[in-house]
Parts: C-alpha cells; sequence; structure tokens
C-alpha cells in the first residue's frame, strides 16, 4: 500500500511556506508600489468622513438629537417614533456614549452613500444583463460568507491602520444587499408596464429613469436598510482596525472582561440600529403606501 | 379600399416564429409544416403564418381569435414590440421593417398609441401623469402637457380624479385612463389589446359606447383585438378571424355572420342574435316596380325590420339606400329565413371535428 491511499496527498509544509511566502510577497510589493496612489483616490471620502465627525462632534448635543427627530419626522411622518429616537439618543448620551456614537453614525452614514452609489449601478447593470447576474452573484455569494476578518488583512496591508481602511472594510461587506435588491426590484417590474412604456416611445434611459427606478424604489429601500444594519455590525469588527467609535470599548469590554462597559455599548450599537431600520423601513412603507390602498 | 399600402396599414406575408433559430426552420414553415409538427420536431413555435392584412384609414379593424390564436402578437407587430420572421408591414407607404431605432421611438411617440388588456398604466404616477406621459416623451413643456391632458381626462369623464393613481380607481375607470393616455398624443393609429376584455359587462358596453363615441369625433385608425365576437361585431368595420396564426376569414359583420368561411367561424356565431346583427341589406332581393312601401333603410336590423314587414298588407318591406333611393325588397319570410340560418350554422359546426368554442 503507498502512503497516499492512507493519508490525503498534502504538499509538503516547505512547499506550501513557499506558496503563501509569494503570495504574501507578491501583494507586499503590490501594496508598497501602489499604496499610497490608491489611498489617495479614496482622500474626498475621508475628507468628507473628518468633516461629517467633526460637525457631528461639534455642535451642541441638542442641535443633533433635533435635526436627527426631524430627519426621522420627515422620512417617516410617525410623531411616536421620532419622539423615540430622542429619547434613545438622550440616554445614549446620560450614559456617556455621546461622542462615540457621533463617531459611529459618521462612518456608518459615509459608508452607505458609498455603498449605494456602488450598489444602485451595479444592481441596474446585473438587471439588464443575465451574464452580468450569472458574473456577480458568486462574487456576492463570497462577499456575504468569507469571514469578515479575512478582509481585514489585505485592506490593512495596503493602508494600514484608520480611518480609510475602516471604511473599506465596512463598504466591502455591507454593499451586497444593496446591489441584490435593486437588481431584484427591477427584474420584477411588471412587463406590461414596460411594454406601455415602450409602447409610447421611451428609450432605455426614460424607461430607467422614468420607470423601473421608481417601482423598484421598494425594494431599493429595503436592499439600503439591510446595507445599513450590517455597516452598523462592521462597525464594531472594523475597530479591531483603528476605526473609532462605539466599537473601541466594545473591544476593550472583550479583552478586559468589562461585562457593563460592554453591555452598555452593544445597547448603543441596537439603538441606533433600530432607528436607522424604522426609520428606512417606514419610509419605503410610505413611498408604497402612496401608490396602493 | 383604397390601394394596398399607400394608406393606412399594411401588412403582407408576414410570419413569426419564436425559437432559437426561426430563420432556420422558415424552410419547413414555406413546405407546409403544421403548427404542432414544427414544435414537436424543430422546437419552435409558429405564431404567425402568412398574415396578409390591409386596414383601410379611418377604420376599425378587428383582429379575433381564442386565446393562443396569435391576435396579441399580430398588434405587436405594427408598432414593432415585437419584429417579424418574415414579411412586410407599411403604414401609410412607409416600410416599417426599414426604421431605425430613433425613428421607430419617433412613430411610436407620434404615430401609433396602445391601449392594453390589462391597463399598464405607472402606478407611481396620478391620472394626470399617466395621461400626459406621452405627451412628457414628446418633448411637451409642463404647462402645455397638463392643459392638454386635462382635456383628455373630462373627454373620458374622469374629471375630479386628476390627481388619484390608479390603485384607487375601479377596473372601467382605469382603462379610461388608459385610453385617455393613448388618445393624448394625438396619434393617428390606435392599437387596442383586448382593452375592454377585464372588464365587467356593464362597464364593457360603456367603454364601447365611448370608443365609438370617440371614433365618430376623431376618426382613428383603430386595430381592435378581442376574443368576443359580438364586440367584433358591434365596433368592427371589419373583422379578421385568427386561428393557429392564420386568418381564415376577413369580411365585415354580415360576412361573418352570413357566409362563415367554415365550421369554426360558424361555431364562433352559433351564439350570436342574428336579429340584431344582420341587416337588411345584406339579404334583401331585388326591387319590383310594383312594391310600394312601407321602406326600411338598408342598414336595418331583422329585429327592427319584422315588425315593418308585419304590419304591411303583402307582408314586404322596400329596402332604401343612404340616400333614400329604393334598392331592394325584403319579404316576412326571407327575414324569418335569415333568422333560422342559424340552425344550418349549428350543423355545420356540430358535424365538424373542429376544435369546439
Amino acid at each position: 500500500m503507498t502512503d497516499w491511499v492512507l493519508n490525503f496527498p498534502t504538499l509538503d509544509i516547505a512547499t506550501l511556506r513557499a506558496v503563501h511566502k509569494s503570495i504574501d510577497a507578491a501583494y507586499k510589493t503590490f501594496s508598497r508600489n501602489y499604496g499610497d496612489a490608491i489611498e489617495s483616490v479614496f482622500d474626498p471620502l475621508l475628507w468628507l468622513l473628518i468633516k461629517f465627525e467633526w460637525v457631528l462632534l461639534n455642535a451642541p448635543w441638542w442641535v443633533i438629537v433635533l435635526a436627527i427627530a426631524g430627519i426621522c419626522y420627515s422620512a417617516s411622518r410617525r410623531v411616536r417614533l421620532s419622539l423615540g429616537v430622542i429619547v434613545a439618543f438622550l440616554v445614549i448620551g446620560v450614559l456617556g456614549m455621546w461622542e462615540d456614537t457621533m463617531r459611529t453614525l459618521a462612518i456608518i452614514f459615509v459608508a452607505t452613500l458609498i455603498a449605494i452609489a456602488i450598489g444602485i449601478p451595479l444592481g441596474i447593470a446585473m438587471s439588464r444583463s443575465d451574464r452580468m447576474q450569472a458574473f456577480m452573484t458568486p462574487i456576492l455569494d463570497v462577499m456575504q460568507t468569507m469571514p469578515i476578518f479575512v478582509y481585514l488583512i489585505p485592506v490593512v496591508m495596503l493602508f494600514g491602520l484608520g480611518k480609510i481602511p475602516g471604511l473599506i472594510a465596512v463598504v466591502i461587506y455591507a454593499v451586497p444587499p444593496v446591489i441584490r435588491l435593486t437588481n431584484l426590484g427591477i427584474r420584477l417590474v411588471d412587463q406590461e408596464v414596460l411594454e406601455a412604456a415602450d409602447a409610447f416611445g421611451a428609450g432605455t434611459w426614460r424607461r430607467l429613469f422614468g420607470v423601473q427606478l421608481p417601482l423598484a424604489l421598494p425594494n431599493i429601500m429595503a436592499g439600503v436598510n439591510q446595507t445599513i444594519m450590517m455597516a452598523l455590525s462592521m462597525v464594531v469588527i472594523a475597530s479591531m482596525i483603528g476605526v473609532k467609535g462605539l466599537g473601541m470599548p466594545v473591544l476593550q469590554a472583550v479583552t478586559n472582561q468589562y461585562f457593563a462597559l460592554g453591555l452598555f455599548n452593544g445597547a448603543a450599537v441596537v439603538g441606533l440600529a433600530i432607528v436607522f431600520d424604522r426609520v428606512t423601513q417606514s419610509y419605503g412603507r410610505r413611498i408604497q403606501a402612496q401608490r396602493q390602498a | 379600399m383604397t390601394m394596398p399600402g399607400s394608406e393606412g396599414i399594411h401588412v403582407g406575408g408576414l410570419y413569426k416564429v419564436f425559437g432559437a433559430n426561426p430563420a432556420g426552420v422558415m424552410p419547413y414553415v414555406h413546405e407546409g409544416m403544421g403548427k404542432q409538427e414544427l414544435l414537436e420536431d424543430h422546437g419552435h413555435v409558429l405564431g404567425l403564418r402568412d398574415i396578409n392584412l390591409d386596414v383601410a384609414p379611418h377604420s376599425i379593424q378587428v383582429v379575433m381569435g381564442l386565446s393562443g390564436s396569435g391576435k396579441s402578437t399580430l398588434v405587436r407587430h405594427i408598432n414593432r414590440l415585437i419584429d417579424p420572421t418574415e414579411g412586410d408591414i407599411r403604414i401609410d407607404g412607409e416600410d416599417m421593417l426599414a426604421l431605425d431605432a430613433a425613428a421607430l421611438k419617433q412613430l411610436r411617440r407620434y404615430k401609433i398609441s396602445m391601449v392594453f388588456q390589462r391597463f399598464a398604466l405607472f402606478p407611481h404616477r396620478t391620472v394626470m401623469e399617466n395621461v400626459g406621459y406621452g405627451l412628457a416623451l414628446q418633448g411637451l413643456a409642463r404647462s402645455a402637457r397638463a392643459a392638454r391632458a386635462a382635456r383628455w381626462v373630462e373627454r373620458v369623464g374622469l374629471q375630479g380624479y386628476e390627481d388619484s393613481y390608479p390603485h384607487h380607481l375601479s377596473g372601467g375607470m382605469q382603462q379610461r385612463v388608459g385610453l385617455a393616455r393613448a388618445l393624448a398624443t394625438d396619434a393617428d393609429i390606435l392599437l387596442m389589446d383586448e382593452a375592454f376584455s377585464a372588464l365587467d359587462p356593464l362597464i364593457r358596453s360603456d367603454m364601447r359606447a365611448l370608443l365609438l363615441d370617440l371614433q365618430h369625433e376623431l376618426h382613428k385608425t383603430i386595430v381592435f383585438v378581442t376574443h368576443d365576437l359580438e364586440e367584433a361585431i358591434e365596433i368592427g368595420d371589419r373583422i379578421a378571424i385568427l386561428r393557429d396564426g392564420e386568418v381564415v376569414q376577413n369580411g365585415d359583420s354580415q360576412d361573418i355572420v352570413l357566409r362563415p368561411a367554415d365550421s369554426y367561424i360558424a361555431d364562433f356565431t352559433k351564439s350570436i342574435n342574428r336579429g340584431r346583427v344582420i341587416r337588411v341589406g345584406s339579404i334583401m332581393e331585388p326591387l319590383r316596380p310594383d312594391l310600394a312601401g312601407p321602406d326600411c333603410a338598408h342598414d336595418m336590423t331583422i329585429e327592427d325590420a319584422l315588425p315593418l314587414a308585419v304590419a304591411s298588407p303583402g307582408g314586404e318591406a322596400r329596402v332604401v339606400s343612404a340616400e333614400g333611393e329604393p334598392v331592394g325588397a325584403v319579404s316576412l319570410g326571407a327575414l324569418v329565413r335569415a333568422l333560422g340560418n342559424s340552425r344550418e350554422a349549428d350543423r355545420a359546426a356540430a358535424g365538424a371535428a373542429g376544435p369546439g368554442a
């Protein structure tokens, strides 16, 4: 009996190490040569993130609370929800988590903007061609199932620690739902309505912006909602690569076994999630209700 | 009818095959291969076979058939929502198949509009915005658009609903919006794909009345698809009957009812109230000089002419043309015989092995 029948034929350790090393070395060379150039591409986003964070941290707390409640009301038209949002933010402030919450809010906001800016065009492209859909679907599957920490390694190697790598990791993790649901929403638009647009002589763009996107909007909003939720859960993990915010104290609590600290900050993340979720969902429902019932 | 193709809609030698390689199976179709055989042996669906149809301007051409007969496919060839596998489509002499994408868009914006079976309104737009949709595509400014859309909303009887969304309206009202949307563009040609089929019978007859009323005023060239012979007879100047993708008869309502081309059509006409459809002009006999009166118009139905004939001493009535000239005679016997002819049609239908209705 030869050996390979009984034992799985593995590459020997030396070869395997060589393979790992050569991949790492190639990537290191790549990041050394192009890291700065790629990072400069993200400078405008960094600027936006820093400015937004500065505003949130320096404006009086009550202005921010009122502004958030105002946005909540104009999106949802629900008074009780808006009052709930005010209470949630007051509790967060009283428990000493205001500053971290504002930092998290800033990165979630910018990450969501980027995810929408990337996700909706990709979703549109996917809906227009079956080949594009067949190409994108496995990529999205990988993005959503690859362990989160694995994203962090190449991003950190390329950009080091800080806001930009954190932002990129959050966006990569959070963008798939908005892509998927934009694609789905457009594909679900009634064929007869599209035929009517064609019959009246609408071109590709008029059809897309006048009919397909508005009718897909409830689904797209569901995707945005999911994206925000995923961004929030990623923000805690991104604290491992130096993203400040609610994730930092959570990380501290894990390493030092501070149960109460972890619980409070975790609860603040949950509070933010509920606020974002309810506001985007009731906005989605409101635009749908306008057309039905 | 005018010279084919120079005016109105001309469809000649039109074939449509659905499948992976329609052109590749066309030789079999030309050799006369049947629909069933083509599907089983070659995996292609024969949608339309050798359609020849000329629609005179300002007339209503009905295309009638059961579901699957190809009538909706045929009407979509006229504005090229579907492209033919082979054949010729001309509108006012212009070759439709030669149009590029931009010219086709122009044609759909200005020349042909369409009404759909399930209304196909834009659910996210108000009644006004739906009616103005074609006008927006024509590039009309907002104010001009609103004025024109408002006029059509009113014309179809929906004033007060301008700012409603389609979901707030009943089926009949939604189709009024669909009709207004199609009319607002001022297109000469109106395609109506089973436009009233999804409506309740009473609403349906309201809509037919509205359409005929509008047509009286607008003189559009209308291609109207339906599966309902009664509807076809009421509104059609000419009726083309489609079966398995082929035209089996094309004529006016009198031809269809009095001279059905085959048992399939005879089967259709069985349930028709002949007294209300057949006109005395279609069954009159030569005029005898000694016949005096009473007079009935040539387009009077049997139902209306019967009391006249009964009241006259000889049991006969004189038929006069639209200009008031006497052109023929009908007797009580002829009128009753025309009603009874349906039994012959019954027998023809029962004796045939063709598909039942």
